[in-house]
């Protein structure tokens, strides 16, 4: 694998996602509404309460926001991903591509870095707009700054890997079908497992404890490693080429 | 190294279905070789077996002495050609300046490099005034064009070309064709895919026609002589009895006859020609036009074509 040319690969995504109107609107649209939205909404539930009650109330529901950062860091992939693969399949772009020496896993690996890049900035870029407000809002009530904290910088730390898990499962299915409708809404299920994850929080079968985020974090790298390779096995260059309508 | 490509026996079937049998050929350095054929007579799937885009199913090919078969010449197959696909594939949102930058930042170009070859290839095609422009606003003719200057942008001694006229304007069409020629000069090595005959017969050294099956190789010049009979149409003031006998008793003989023509056929019409002028004049017969008729490459192909069905 030649990390020159996976580069010039997700540089050459990047310009082409600089024109889309869609993922701009998704990478600005997710900050403000995790980072301003939830805050506010904080705001709100704690100011016309008592003392006592908004210093136990504002941290746990300062927690229960944090799985929006990881449903956060798998929604924007699949955003992006119908300019990736599929906008290549689209245009017929990869036909010239795969006529270069570029090796599927330079071009993968491409498509992963241009992928991953935008969503984790943009999860991030939130995390710090809502750690900052929260702080701003709750300060006075706990006496302390809540943020940062541990239980953030776990979750911070689970966002690349879900994302980059996100990314990959979206190539894996952009590549194998033949149209891009059904690569989207398969992309969209991704989702689920999280949904089931959230449900599994709510019903303490598995707390977002920070030991928990952490096996979820391990675990995620090692699915990422995995669908790497599942991903060069489902790229079939000719399969690509000739069976697309 | 030299240049050529060797196609011994090449087949590929999709399934139960052949698209390319037994295809034998071979493409000298520095000559342009004309691919031609109806639409789905497989020309496309051959040059993407040879680009090693698909697998072959049969048979061998070296490009560049490279082996397309080999996994491991594959990537110096790539490597060393330049390929303009069937569909242009170009990123209609990036201008067409980044599109080519984006190919030669990848062959790793530097970027003084980059946009010479840019602004060299750009200038020739008249679209250097267009370079910040998004390809999706381009021409279906200007498209090509960038497209063909992408296959171009490492300076590959090498070049596939699928069909590269296909759909254009007469205009634009021209001017792909012009650029063929200098790239020819510039001593390059062009496999083209074409339809078009007079395409094939204006650019090209060699020309195979292909159905599914190689059905004939040669240089224009050659298939042209191989399979039709060849007619001269001489047009004169009066053609009467006197000039039609005057022709017969050379030896010749007439196809149809006017008022005003005679189609005479011919076998050597170069040689034959200033004789049968002569005898005509002698004859008393004022001529206007000399023109070959029903020899054209086109009726070659259309009775191979034709035959192969
Ligand atoms: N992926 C494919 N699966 C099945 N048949 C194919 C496929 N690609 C091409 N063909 C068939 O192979 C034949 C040759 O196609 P092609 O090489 O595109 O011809 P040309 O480029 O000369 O028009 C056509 O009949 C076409 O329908
Ligand atoms: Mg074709």
């Amino acid at each position: 694998m030649d990390l020159q040319s996976a580069w010039s690969v997700a540089a050459k995504d990047f310009r082409i996602y600089r024109k889309k109107i869609n993922v701009i609107r998704a990478s600005i649209a997710y900050p403000l509404i995790v980072g301003v939205l939830f805050p506010l909404i904080l705001n709100y539930s704690i100011q016309k309460q008592p003392t006592a009650v908004a210093v136990a109330l504002a941290p746990s529901l300062m927690d229960s926001f944090s799985i929006w950062f990881i449903i956060g860091a798998i929604i924007i992939p699949t955003a992006i991903a119908s300019y990736s693969l599929v906008g290549e399949k689209l245009q017929k772009s990869l036909e010239p591509l795969l006529a270069t020496p570029m090796t599927d896993g330079d071009i993968l690996l491409g498509k992963s870095i241009s992928g991953l890049l935008i969503p984790v900035a943009s999860v991030y870029a939130g995390a710090i707009i809502f750690m900052a407000l929260c702080d701003h809002f709750t300060q006075g009530v706990l006496g302390y700054l809540y943020y940062p904290n541990w239980h953030m910088g776990v979750i911070l730390l689970v966002v690349p890997l879900a994302s980059l898990m996100s990314v990959e499962i979206n190539i894996i299915i952009s590549a194998r079908m033949t149209d891009a409708r059904s690569a989207q809404q398969l992309g969209t299920l991704l989702i689920l497992p999280f949904v089931g994850l959230y449900l599994a929080a709510d019903l303490k079968i598995f707390p977002f404890t920070n030991t928990n985020l952490l096996i979820l974090a391990g675990a995620l790298a090692l699915i990422d490693i995995a669908f790497f390779f599942v991903s060069k096995a489902t790229f079939q260059r000719e399969e690509i080429l000739t069976r697309w309508k | 190294m030299s240049i050529t490509i060797d196609v011994e026996n090449l087949t590929k079937s999709y399934g139960t279905f052949t698209a390319v049998d037994n295809v034998s050929l071979h493409v000298d350095e520095g000559e342009v070789f004309g691919f031609l054929g109806p639409n789905g007579a497989g020309k496309t799937t051959t040059v993407r077996m040879l680009a090693c885009l698909i697998s072959k199913t049969s048979g061998r090919a070296t490009v560049g002495g490279y082996d397309i078969g080999n996994s491991s010449d594959q990537p110096k197959i790539r490597g060393m050609i330049g390929f303009l696909p069937e569909n242009v594939g170009l990123y209609e949102e990036l201008s067409a300046y980044d599109n080519l930058d984006f190919y030669g930042r990848y062959y790793k170009l530097s970027i003084q490099r980059r946009r010479e070859q840019i602004e060299y290839f750009l200038k020739m095609l008249g679209l250097w005034d267009k370079r910040e422009d998004a390809a999706g606003t381009f021409s279906k003719g200007m498209k090509q064009k960038l497209a063909i200057t992408r296959a171009l942008i490492h300076d590959p001694k090498l070049l596939f070309l699928d069909e590269p006229t296909a759909n254009l304007d007469p205009e634009a069409s021209k001017t792909v064709r012009d650029f063929i020629l200098e790239l020819k000069k510039e001593k390059r090595t062009i496999f083209l895919n074409t339809h078009l005959l007079d395409e094939a017969e204006r650019v090209c050294d060699q020309v195979a026609i292909l159905k599914t099956k190689l059905i004939a190789t040669g240089s224009p010049e050659d298939l042209r002589h191989s399979q039709s009979t060849r007619k001269v149409r001489v047009q004169l003031e009066l053609a009467d009895d006197a000039v039609a006998g005057a022709v017969k008793t050379l030896g010749f003989q007439i196809a149809e006859k006017t008022s005003n023509s005679l189609v005479i056929v011919v076998n050597n019409p170069e040689k034959e020609n200033p004789e049968i002028l002569k005898a005509i004049q002698t004859a008393g017969g004022r001529i206007q036009f000399v023109t070959e008729v029903g020899s054209s490459l086109e009726d070659v192909y259309l009775k191979l074509v034709r035959g192969a069905e």
